[in-house]
């Protein structure tokens, strides 16, 4: 019987398989990581005790009721025509503000509503007064 | 005189730096994706078409309304009156911050009304109502 000599071990760890080890990884955290932007209506509001006197002339009142009805300058408006009537409002007073005033118990699609058809009447001056 | 024999060219591209690539690129990878850090509130968000991006998640602080007017901040339910304190310290810590309200869209707007006076009062200005994407029809 025939011994056979023992192989000579070398401390070497293969290297071969390690691209794909690392590749398995990256592929994971690709995966893995959900790239969720966030979207929105941005604003900004009015700094803490900046309340301003505003000539009554420029002011346009927008009002949201809490059955979700909208009135703009005293009268009730659909939502759909929000926009052309703001633009109308601004083509003869380019210094208009839009004041936005809601009911404590109106919806808040309803507003986000009203005020994304003031931003796409291009309406850059809003103002966000106090619920009542 | 001895004329050497040309050797044979090897055309193979070396491998071994490879997991060193693919190393640096996962990386790159962790390093740029900011994880979504807060699970929130369930609420369906409202739909709007003149929608902006937010310019950085890293400057970014959410506040989730639910429906029956919970307010939840890093997973924290808070009264109304304690927003003031919360947004005064990530504003104090980042004077870049914008906060991204994510409120139900059958929330009061009661509720909203007093997230947008703490955020006066918190001196937290700049307030992105976070939205779908509405197709214009």
């Amino acid at each position: 019987m025939a011994i056979r000599e023992r192989k000579a071990r070398t401390g070497a760890i293969p290297e071969g398989g390690m691209a794909d080890i690392a590749f398995l990884l990256l592929v994971f955290f690709l995966v893995t990581t959900t790239i969720d932007m966030d979207k929105g209506l941005g604003i900004i509001l009015p700094a803490e005790g900046q309340e301003l006197e505003i000539n009554k002339k420029n002011i346009l009142n927008c009002l949201i009721s809490s059955s979700g009805a909208v009135l703009l300058g005293g009268e009730p408006v659909e939502l759909k025509d929000l926009s052309r009537r703001v633009q109308e409002e601004l083509r003869e007073n380019d210094k208009l503000i839009v004041s936005v005033k809601a009911h404590e118990k109106a919806q808040y699609d309803v507003y986000i509503e009203v005020l994304d058809q003031l931003k796409l009447a291009k309406a850059t001056r809003i103002s966000i007064a106090e619920t009542e | 005189m001895k004329f050497r024999r040309k050797s044979g060219v090897e055309s193979k591209i070396s491998t071994s730096s490879m997991p060193d690539i693919i190393f640096m690129l996962l990386i790159f990878f962790m390093v740029t994706t900011v994880l979504r850090e807060y699970s929130g509130l369930p609420v369906s968000l409202p739909k709007a078409e003149r929608i902006e991006k937010l310019e950085s998640k890293r400057h970014t602080s959410d506040i989730w309304v639910s429906k029956d007017g919970l307010i939840s901040i890093e997973d924290k339910l808070f009264n109304n009156d304690d927003v003031r304190h919360i947004m005064y310290e990530k504003r104090a810590a980042d004077p870049q911050l914008t906060v991204s309200l994510k409120a139900d869209q059958s929330a009061r707007m009661e509720v909203i009304s007093g997230v947008h006076n703490e955020l006066r009062k918190a001196d937290a200005l700049k307030l992105n109502y976070s939205t779908k994407v509405k197709v214009p029809n």
